[in-house]
């Protein structure tokens, strides 16, 4: 049933005309393209290729990338509150979004000249999907760990490892990957670097290149995360992101990628909490329990109001995060609070509305259980939660240090 | 060719309409937006450049006060070339006739081939402005269409019917109104959204296009509410507890009234 007033990520908000029109079209979009067909499409773990298609003639893969190689150049405040309704209508359109977001603002950030003409137009046309990986078997939040290597040999490198939980690893032809070219360098992170890796989507065997089936998960279907392995595989030295005289700076490279892309978590937590209050909060007024519906009796109210609290807090923080960083400034303590605090938020969100919805909650006939099997991803992506704490609190310890 | 289409902003259709006890009006200040049967209007235009036409130029034609821009951006994005928007204060309350009067006048002088308008607007739904348009125009009109073909000096039209399709052809320039059915109107893309603010945008007063103001708005109007009400109830709604025997009941009473054999 519509609500009289409808829940969203931006109503409410201080925002300019062209930003809310950019965000009705994208909601439009989400509850008669998406809302209708998730569920059907992450029980059979199938990937949304039509949604995909319809986000593609929106221009919607381009949204961050710079005007002048065909992207939009739209502000991060924007793209935040887009991937929110994005994630509204279901995660994983999120996640295809991000990956394109992440790279491209990487290369448009660090990429030399032909880089960035090689691959900004087709990824801002959504002609070719990328991904980015860092994680490995042994080595997550401790990134500097990561043990895949590239050695230089003549005009290329060489590599051998492996990645982990490479989220659009099949169906990207593009992969920003992070390798260690200097193991003795201290401090570590002196010794990695980026690497552009061509590959050919959907195809498992390239030679030195392997991708694994998708690994299953509890949620989060729908785009597929892989291990990829490398054996002897040769690049051009000219992979390196941001030209040669960048090698060893890798690892800055992608935690600039992961600053915003931290916002961009935070945004789909939000996203999932919103959707969790807006099945919520309907339910709540048809189910009756003791001759009156749910949500007059006050233990339900309690849970009401604190997800809309809760929810009203993340869009703040996203704001905050968002609009620090498009002043220039850094932002990542911001942009960690907002991905603490609106992804922890979210798996409450998912858990309050799977009581509020009972039996049905933990039925697969309804979206609630989804919700809740998508949103701890939320908590561990992009960064865990606890390393989100560890940053903030080394952030603030500097930014306040006595003099 | 030239295609005119007349969009209208009207208040959230998704939103439960508020009547002003006072006017009789509908109260318009809350969310509002684009007619949303006016997208298929602007749909069929932009096939109509993309596919036969594609020198085509497309104008969004509206009167409304000064706000109503952002239904005319809206419009713009999802595939008009420039707008004609008429806002004077004086054409607040105009009735369907004066409404249509003054929409005449600003589409007599773009001298269009052919005009487009939705089957009706969400918020009054009336279905009868082509026809008021096109009868101060004296030109031919066809509504409905469920689809629109363009000849040399005329358009074919299939009208959907209770009992099927007509087909009509027409000489331009005419007023054609195009059923929802007609298309499954794109969503606009984001760059046209940015862009439409760039687009040449024509603010038109009563006064530039010669209207007395005496003729339109509430002044003019010569129609007038005298009362409303809500519809009686049916009363003859049968609930069906489900015992088990439910989908029996249900057929017995499909069966009943002859829907099912």
């Amino acid at each position: 049933m519509p609500l009289k007033e409808r829940i969203s990520a931006f109503d409410g908000l201080d925002i300019t005309p062209e930003q809310r029109e950019i965000l009705e079209a994208i909601r439009e979009f989400v509850d008669r393209e998406i809302i209708p067909v998730a569920k059907e499409l992450e029980a059979k773990n199938e990937f949304p290729t039509k949604i995909v298609e319809g986000l593609r003639d929106m221009g919607a893969f381009g949204m961050r990338i710079p005007t002048e190689y065909g992207g939009l150049g739209l502000d991060l405040v924007t793209y935040a509150l887009v991937i929110a309704e994005l994630t509204r209508g279901w995660m994983a359109v999120s996640g295809i979004v991000n990956g394109q977001y992440i790279v491209g603002g990487m290369v448009a950030a660090h990429g030399t000249e032909e880089q960035k003409a090689n691959y900004l137009p087709r990824l801002a046309a959504g002609e070719i999907r990328s991904c980015f990986s860092m994680t490995e078997p042994g080595a997550g939040s401790d990134v500097q760990s990561i043990l895949t290597t590239a050695r230089r040999d003549g005009d290329e490198y060489v590599i051998n490892g492996s990645k982990m939980w490479v989220t659009n690893g099949d169906r990207a032809s593009v992969i920003a990957l992070l390798v260690k070219t200097d193991s003795d360098v201290q401090p570590r992170y002196k010794g990695m670097t980026a690497l552009l890796i061509d590959k050919l989507p959907q195809v498992a065997d390239q030679g030195g290149m392997k991708i694994s089936p998708p690994l299953g998960k509890l949620g989060y279907h729908g785009v597929e995360s892989v291990e990829i392995s490398f054996e002897d595989y040769r690049v051009p030295a000219s992979a390196v992101l941001g030209g040669e005289d960048k090698v060893g700076t890798g690892f800055l490279q992608m935690m600039s990628g992961i600053e915003t892309g931290r916002i961009n978590v935070a945004s789909r937590g939000l996203g999932i909490s919103l959707r969790a209050f807006e099945l919520s909060i309907e339910y709540a007024q048809q189910r009756e329990a003791f001759g009156k519906p749910i949500g007059h009796h006050q233990l339900i109210q309690k849970k009401l109001a604190d997800m809309a609290t809760r929810i009203e807090a993340s869009k703040h923080l996203i704001l905050a995060a968002a609009r620090r960083k498009d002043s220039g400034q850094r932002a990542d303590i911001e942009a960690g609070m907002a991905k603490l605090f609106a992804t922890e938020s979210c798996q409450r969100c998912a858990e309050e509305a799977m009581r509020i919805f009972g039996g049905y909650g933990y039925s697969t006939e309804y979206e609630v259980e989804r919700l809740y099997r998508d949103a701890p991803l939320m908590m561990i992506g992009e960064g865990t939660n606890e390393i989100q704490e560890t940053i903030i609190a080394k952030g603030l310890l500097k930014r306040h240090e006595l003099i | 060719m030239r295609i005119a289409i007349c969009v209208k902003e009207v208040p959230d259709p998704t939103a439960e309409k508020r009547i002003d006890e006072g006017t009789k009006r509908l109260v318009r200040s809350g969310e509002n937006t684009l007619n949303p049967y006016d997208r298929h209007a602007i749909e069929a235009a932009v096939r109509i450049k993309e596919g036969p036409a594609p020198d085509t130029e497309i104008t969004i034609v509206t009167v409304g006060p000064a706000t109503a821009t952002r239904s005319v951006d809206r419009a713009l994005a999802q595939g008009g070339d420039q707008s004609v928007h008429v806002a004077d204060d004086a054409a607040a309350g105009s009735d369907l006739l004066g409404t249509a009067r003054i929409l005449a006048a600003a589409l007599k002088r773009g001298g269009y081939d052919l005009i487009l308008l939705g089957q009706q607007a969400a918020d009054s739904e009336s279905y009868v402005m082509a026809g008021l348009v096109a009868e101060l125009l004296e030109l031919p009109c066809v509504t409905q269409a469920a689809s629109i073909e363009l000849g040399d000096g005329s358009v074919t039209v299939k009208r959907q019917v209770e009992s099927g399709y007509d087909t009509v052809k027409a000489t331009t320039p005419c007023v054609v109104s195009v059923s929802d059915a007609i298309n499954d109107p794109r969503y606009p893309p984001l760059p046209a959204i940015m862009g439409a603010k760039r687009k040449p945008h024509e603010v038109l007063t009563l006064a530039d296009l010669g209207i007395d103001a005496s003729t339109v708005g509430a002044a003019g109007a010569a129609t007038s509410v005298a009362a409303l009400s809500k519809p009686e109830g049916r009363g003859d709604t049968i609930v069906i507890e489900d015992d088990g025997s439910a989908a029996a009941q249900i057929l017995a009473f499909l069966v009943e009234k002859k829907v099912v054999a």
